[in-house]
């Protein structure tokens, strides 16, 4: 059967082949004014397909995108990516006009003479030092937000957790009560300490080992990243976030969360697109789709690296407090 | 070096020619191979991307023990993509594009009689086959061939335990790299010193076409930062095969601590990205030279803003160098070094703006021959700037923490660097054929070539941005195991589809090149009327291209429709034809421009 198959194909692109040489003339080598004419009109075509594409995935595609940021820190994120997109957005419309509707305006033909101008310096100016203001003003807010995101020197009172992968698992420990993670290494990883805690360090009893991420709004987080085989990284997509985890070194990230996940649940943002998503499910009878916050991986760590996920709850202060005092102690879980 | 032909047999003439025409055939013909098994290998991995659990004969068939029932394995998936983006950045658009153009045209146009050491030029073709039959037999290795990720990040391509890819196929690719870099460093030490070197009489460094000034700065961006990749590349074999902790530190594997001690990976991805920065470059400079060669001859104009346009190739490779950080914003180095970098990252797009600008501006009032090679220039400009564009996003680090790694990357950088580099290949193709095989290529087929690729590849990237701002990685083998993302699955059928009619589009592209080559009209001396010196040698070649003296040259090389009255755009031509051979000299009285 697979050879037949074969066989098709290879008398498909035999016959198109001959057919080919056949039917065109290899003696129509070079554009005349015929060519010219008719390829100007269809560059104009395309110009209509491209905008008709932008704009159609400018706007009916909006729903699909990610909902506002999540986070305090993301706000800016936003707003940043906005005046990016939309001049962006202006120069690539005007530009993209220009280049099509000159090849048809300037198609060539033997009377055309072209215009011998080989120069100029205050046009070129302009287009040096018009970009150049535009970035300023972008490296400029883009340096500070970067410096809001990175910096986490003066969040006030954070909750320290620790983010720890492997292939292809996320797991995460709190800092407890006395808000300092014990040290880790792989060195200590045996039976259920997974995590490779050092149980010798007197900050390590009161950790707290989950599987899922419990956050409270409105209070910045701490995260510390480990790996303890590849690379892997962890993407945050709604706050804006991602780190990567990388092995014998911990990085660090922080943000605040703005909205519990109940809330995000009411955005009209994320209604919209939820209503999508379960557009597509029930039609292959799966079971309805509810928002959740979620980590992914986001550095290829092998097979599963395409399901590699841990789910995010935030959730408000008081809720998270109760959340947190039933968990158990590392201490206590590791004695038993 | 001299007029007089020695007698040449088969093999000398054919395999293991020292005639640079010859040799720039054999890179050309060794990319478009190469670049066959890229594009068979993406449009598997489309229809995966597509149609995750439907099995298909094609798949059954390609990849034998990789697959079930139809459907490839996960670790298959990565392998293909890592084969893919290396084959279409080294092989495809680095061999296959800069050497196949440096190679025909520096001594074309620069007016030599060969490269300065054809022997070399010979050493260096040969290795670049050599490295890419490696490359190919790696494809069939139990194990399956390289999987993590064309950016080989260890310990991911250190560690045979983490995935199946990382045993020998990972040392062939190794190799295969290795010798590639030894090619390509010996290529481009060749061009550099011809072109500094070989120059005919009155071709002054400011006469250069800027296909000369783009294959020069190449050269020397590649003999500054392909040795790093080497040294990265050493390191991670001594990792791998010596025990020794370059990259690796306190790793837990397969139930056992490993013992390595106080290695980063980061130190990798600095060496790394250090070639692989300035490799966009090294792609990218080759197809904007071709492009502003095309552009000036085809719109019968002058380049406009030639110095800018030098000056711009040499900003974007100095900036090249120092912009590879941005590639790592959140690899977990210093944030002040994030800083550094979003700024020289960011300054970059002014000499890209320039030179866009300065395309369109030579389009402007020009009397457009829109021959196929014109058509796939003025593409590249079209995907130069989408691609370009978003680059404003991408470079920024606060923005691209909150999309680094997805599917707007993919978008991005195939745009500005795939499609534009491979629109500036074809463009070459189409136009320096009759140069290479003396014959012409069909416009017809051309011309549907151009505009099925074009509507493709927007069909294909353009929706792509919107499924990355939806946040969805790259490199996922599957996107049902998050429900979040099934709202994408129709879009990544439309791109499936676009995919696969663009690849198989490529076959009348395949078609044209090699029945032109025994069919094709008979081409004449100067059939685009160029003003370049390699259209005054005859279309037989001859080695040595010039019988008799190398031509002197008297001007740049594009004084286009110059006219009688440089005021009056209607007045006569000044030679009383719309071009001037470099070798024409000045007319009494004639500025030279």
């Amino acid at each position: 059967m697979l050879a037949l198959f074969y066989i098709f194909i290879g008398v498909a692109i035999g016959v198109s082949f001959w057919q080919i040489t056949r039917i065109l003339n290899f003696r129509t080598v070079i554009a005349d004014d015929a060519d010219n004419a008719k390829q100007g009109k269809y560059a104009i075509y395309f110009m209509v397909f491209l905008y008709a594409m932008m704009i159609y995935c400018l706007i009916f595609m909006n729903v699909i995108m990610l909902p506002e940021a999540a986070s305090v820190e993301g706000e800016h994120d936003d707003r940043l990516f906005n005046i990016t997109f939309w001049l962006i957005g202006i120069v690539q419309f005007i530009m993209q006009f220009l280049i099509f509707y000159f090849t048809f305006k300037y198609r060539g033909n033997k009377e055309r003479k072209a215009k011998f101008y080989a120069d100029s310096h205050k046009l070129e100016a302009i287009w040096t030092i018009t970009p150049a203001i535009v970035l300023v003003v972008l490296i400029g807010y883009g340096l500070w937000q970067w410096n809001n995101v990175m910096d986490l020197s003066d969040a006030e009172d954070p909750i320290v957790i620790e983010v720890y992968s492997q292939q292809f698992r996320w797991d995460a420990r709190y800092a407890g009560e006395d808000k300092t993670l014990g040290l880790g290494n792989v060195n200590f990883i045996e039976g259920i300490n997974t995590m490779g805690v050092d149980m010798s360090d007197k900050n390590s009893q009161d950790d707290i080992q989950v599987t899922e991420l419990y956050l409270p709004k409105g209070r910045k987080i701490h995260f510390k990243f480990r790996s303890q085989d590849v690379l892997h990284s962890a993407y945050m997509p709604h706050f804006r976030a991602q780190m990567n985890c990388v092995p014998g070194m911990v990085t660090e990230f922080g943000f605040t969360p703005k909205y519990t996940t109940e809330e995000m649940r009411q955005q009209p943002e994320v209604v919209a697109k939820t209503k999508g998503i379960n557009k597509v499910r029930s039609a292959k009878g799966e079971e309805l789709y509810e928002f959740d916050y979620l980590l992914l991986c986001n550095k290829i760590c092998g097979a599963s690296h395409y399901n590699m996920q841990m789910k995010i709850t935030v959730v408000e202060q008081d809720e998270y407090d109760e959340w947190i005092s039933k968990q158990p102690t590392l201490a206590s879980v590791l004695a038993k | 070096m001299s007029d007089h032909h020695h007698k040449e047999t088969f093999v000398t003439k054919y395999i293991f020619s020292q005639d640079h025409k010859m040799i720039s055939k054999q890179f050309l013909v060794t990319g478009m191979f190469m670049g066959i098994i890229a594009v068979l290998m993406s449009m598997l991995f489309r229809l995966q991307l597509a149609w995750p659990e439907k099995s298909f004969t094609i798949i059954e068939a390609f990849l034998g023990p990789h697959q079930t029932d139809g459907v490839m394995n996960p670790d298959m998936y990565l392998a293909l993509v890592t084969i893919h983006g290396t084959i279409m950045v080294f092989f495809v658009l680095t061999a296959g594009l800069s050497g196949t153009f440096s190679n025909l045209l520096i001594p074309l146009q620069i007016g030599a009689r060969d490269m300065a050491s054809g022997f070399l030029n010979m050493i260096s073709y040969w290795l670049f086959f050599l490295s890419s039959v490696t490359m190919v037999i790696s494809l069939f290795v139990e194990a399956g061939p390289a999987s993590a990720g064309w950016t080989i990040y260890p310990p991911l391509s250190a560690l045979p335990q983490a995935i199946p890819g990382s045993g020998t196929g990972m040392t062939l690719w190794l190799v295969s790299m290795a010798i590639f870099i030894a090619s390509s460093l010996i290529g481009a030490l060749n061009y550099i010193v011809t072109v500094l070197n070989l120059r005919t009489k009155g071709m002054k460094m400011t006469r250069l076409p800027l296909t000369m000034w783009a294959f020069f700065i190449t050269a020397i961006i590649g003999v500054v930062s392909f040795p790093v990749l080497l040294s990265a590349a050493l390191l991670l074999i001594f990792d791998r095969s010596f025990g020794t902790s370059f990259y690796l530190s306190d790793i837990f594997i397969s139930g056992e601590v490993l013992h390595y001690q106080g290695g980063s990976p980061v130190l990798f991805e600095h060496l790394f990205w250090f070639l692989g920065h300035p490799e966009v470059y090294i792609v990218l400079l080759p197809a904007l030279g071709i492009t502003s060669e095309i552009i000036s001859t085809n719109s019968r104009k002058p380049i406009f803003g030639y110095r800018a346009m030098v000056m711009s190739i040499m900003a974007i490779a100095f900036l090249s160098t120092i912009v590879w950080g941005h590639h790592m914003f959140i690899s977990g180095m210093n944030p002040f070094l994030g800083s550094v970098f979003t700024f020289t990252t960011l300054l970059i797009a002014i000499p890209s703006a320039v030179k866009a600008f300065n395309y369109v501006t030579t389009l402007w009032k020009g009397n457009l021959q829109l021959n196929p090679a014109m058509l796939f220039s003025i593409g590249l400009v079209s995907t130069f700037v989408t691609g370009g564009l978003t680059g404003l996003v991408l470079g920024d680090s606060a923005l691209d923490i909150a999309i680094h790694d997805t599917y707007f990357v993919v978008a991005h950088f195939h745009l500005v660097m795939g499609v534009s580099a491979i629109f500036g290949m074809y463009a070459g193709i189409y136009h320096w054929f009759p140069k290479m095989y003396g014959r012409m290529m069909n416009k017809t087929l051309g011309y549907w070539h151009f505009w099925i690729t074009i509507v493709c590849a927007y069909g294909v990237f353009w929706p792509m941005h919107f499924i990355g701002l939806a946040g969805l990685p790259r490199r996922y083998y599957s996107n049902t195991a998050f429900p979040m993302f099934d709202d994408l699955a129709d879009i990544n059928v439309v791109i499936t589809i676009f995919a696969l009619v663009g690849g198989i589009a490529q076959i009348i592209f395949l078609a044209n090149f090699f029945i032109s080559i025994y069919r094709g009209e008979k081409a004449t001396q100067n059939p685009w009327r160029s003003n370049t010196l390699e259209w005054t040698t005859p279309v037989e070649h001859i080695h040595g291209n010039w019988p008799g003296k190398i031509p002197e040259v008297h001007r740049w090389a594009y004084d286009y429709s110059k006219k009688v009255d440089p005021n009056d755009d209607d007045s006569d031509y000044l030679h009383g034809q719309d071009f001037v051979l470099q070798t024409t000299p000045l007319l009494p009285g004639e500025e030279p421009s």
